[in-house]
């Protein structure tokens, strides 16, 4: 992908879990200005409130930054969450339901994939973790 | 934020007015567990008419509120979830199974009236009366 | 359209100049069509109706908008724009899509035109070879071009009209009706993909909520074929409407569909079924209470 133009990121740093709802509720703000229905604005507010709970859990802290691009006739949320913890040791088994070691549901990230169009996460044991996802929205033609 | 817990009759209604942090959540779990018992009521009643988005933690926590209010003897249910949040939540796969639901407050309180004179029928032998059942 | 040198102010190649003469034979090559207006629209719509072309339109139709086809052709050849021609195309597209006129034809008959009309100018200049081989220069690609756009315009609009009437075939195809207080029934008819599953799901719950229904009868009697995605949807619908307090009785599963779902591991256990349509509105009218008994018989006393 080239370099769509780019509006300015929002960003939501995780300390506690204040800050997960403050995320999601941004979040929603910038689907709704996006132009997104408030179904898809529902759907990008949990998976943004399973990985800010993830990083929580898991990372202690880290952040959450938010976007909004333009890709042809498609507009797209992104969501990039980020954090320095110890990292998904085997990311295909996380990504798998009912997989968990916090004795949690196990929905974090299968779920929030579950929600998404795109979904993507890079992690390094030890160094952390970067989660990317992303919603669509195909631009009404006039 | 303190979720506010009403006392009506044998029930319980706890009424969620905004946005719920993790500790919130937790915190109106144990204040409905610990009022069940101190009330003896026969019913508890959640309302998250003012929840825009439901995520596993929520969803988790109420569904612990239903198990361990029927554990003290109370039936549990749900209401006011939005169409755009229980479609989020299918979607999550979060599906509040074995946790009554219900469309609205009035309805909520409908629902547990039936069932306190179905286990009231239980109880004195009557037997099964005709009408409306839901599981 | 003329002539791109690297540098405008080159002397050997002297793109102006080569552009005036384009013109000029341009001008040359107008008056002539516009001389011969009579005679060649007639040859063109008798090539078209040889060709067996627009034959879903009469001969007088097909002479009337050759006229107007050739008029606008002749115009965008002269001023080199096209958004007159544009207008056109789409506007003739949107009266002859209607009547089932397919883009084959279309193509054809502004291609018959091209080669009615350079045909004679083969007539006219095949005795000075050199001139007409610039005339044809100057033709050719203004030709193309014409052609070009009449044959996009024709299938933009039909994109158009394909995509509008998808859109309203979407918005019947998803009726929620209440038939009884708090009773409602969704019969889905037709192919069902993701993104209609997904809008039935939306509709389905926002009616639950506006009437306080209680009770859901959605009918597949009219779903021809359901792979596991569709499958897993009806479950989420099913489970949404539970999350609403409403129960979902899905009614008219056939045969084929039935066994796809047991085949491929569908879990439809949580989900109430009933084999027909009317089957579910007992069930549903049980549910809420109802009894329905005949007029003409005493009602029994209690």
């Amino acid at each position: 992908m080239g370099a769509p133009p780019v509006a300015e990121e929002l960003l939501v740093a995780i300390t506690s879990d204040v800050d997960v709802v403050s995320a999601r509720q941004k979040g929603r703000e910038l689907a709704a200005e996006a132009g997104f229905s408030s179904g898809d604005q529902t759907v990008i507010a949990a998976a943004i409130s399973e990985i800010a709970r993830n990083i929580l859990m898991y990372a202690k802290r880290g952040e959450i930054a938010l976007r909004i691009v333009m890709n042809g006739d498609l507009d797209g949320l992104i969501v990039v969450a980020r954090d320095q913890g110890p990292g998904i040791p085997d990311v295909t088994r996380a990504l798998q339901d009912g997989y968990s070691t916090s004795g949690g549901l196990g929905l974090g990230l299968p779920g929030a994939r579950r929600l998404m169009d795109d979904f993507d996460v890079v992690s390094i044991p030890g160094k952390g973790t970067t989660v990317t996802m992303k919603k669509w929205r195909r631009r009404h033609a006039s | 934020m303190e979720v506010p817990i009403l006392k009506q009759g044998l029930y319980l209604i706890a009424s969620i007015q905004s946005a719920l942090t993790d500790a919130d959540l937790s915190a109106l779990r144990e204040a409905l567990i610990e009022r069940v018992g101190k009330y003896r009521a026969r019913g508890v009643i959640v309302d998250v008419t003012a929840l825009d988005v439901m995520d596993s933690f929520a969803v988790r926590t109420l569904r612990d509120i239903a198990h361990m209010a029927r554990l003290r003897g109370a039936e549990t249910v749900i209401v006011g979830i939005q169409p755009e949040v229980a479609f989020a939540m299918v979607q999550l796969g979060l599906t509040l199974k074995g946790v009554s639901t219900a469309l609205d407050l009035e309805e909520g309180l409908a629902f547990l009236d039936r069932q306190g004179r179905e286990r009231l029928d239980r109880v004195q032998g009557r037997g099964t009366r005709g009408g409306t059942t839901r599981g | 359209m003329a002539a791109k040198g690297k540098d405008p102010q080159a002397p050997s190649l002297d793109p102006q100049a080569q552009s005036e003469s384009t013109a000029a034979l341009l001008r040359e090559l107008v008056a002539h069509l516009r001389q011969n207006r009579t005679q060649l629209r007639e040859e063109w719509a008798r090539r078209i109706t040889r060709a067996q072309l627009l034959t879903a339109m009469t001969e007088e139709e097909i002479f009337a908008e050759a006229t107007s086809v050739y008029d606008n052709y002749v115009e965008a050849l002269e001023t080199g724009t096209f958004e007159a021609l544009q207008a056109y195309a789409r506007n003739l597209s949107e009266r002859i899509i209607p009547r089932g006129v397919e883009t084959h034809e279309v193509v054809g008959i502004v291609l018959l035109l091209r080669d009615v009309l350079a045909r004679s100018l083969f007539g006219k200049y095949h005795e000075d070879f050199d001139k007409l081989n610039r005339i044809l220069d100057a033709y050719e690609p203004a030709a193309n071009r014409v052609a070009n756009t009449v044959a996009v315009g024709f299938v933009q609009e039909r994109e158009r009209i394909i995509r509008q009437q998808q859109e309203a075939i979407r918005e019947l195809s998803t009726p929620v009706l209440q038939v009884r207080e708090r009773l409602l029934i969704l019969p889905i008819i037709g192919v069902i993909d993701p993104q209609r599953a997904r809008q039935l799901t939306e509709q389905l719950l926002r009616a639950i909520r506006t009437n306080r229904a209680k009770v859901v009868v959605i009918d597949i009697t009219g779903v021809a074929a359901m792979d596991s995605n569709v499958a897993n949807h009806l479950v989420q619908t099913v489970e949404a409407s539970r999350l609403l307090g409403a129960t979902v009785i899905v009614t008219g599963l056939s045969p084929e569909i039935a066994q796809t779902l047991v085949t491929i591991g569908v879990d439809l256990s949580e989900m109430a079924t009933v084999g027909d349509l009317q089957g579910g509105i007992e069930e549903a009218e049980r549910l809420l209470g109802y009894k329905v008994v005949p007029l003409e018989e005493p009602v029994p006393k209690a």
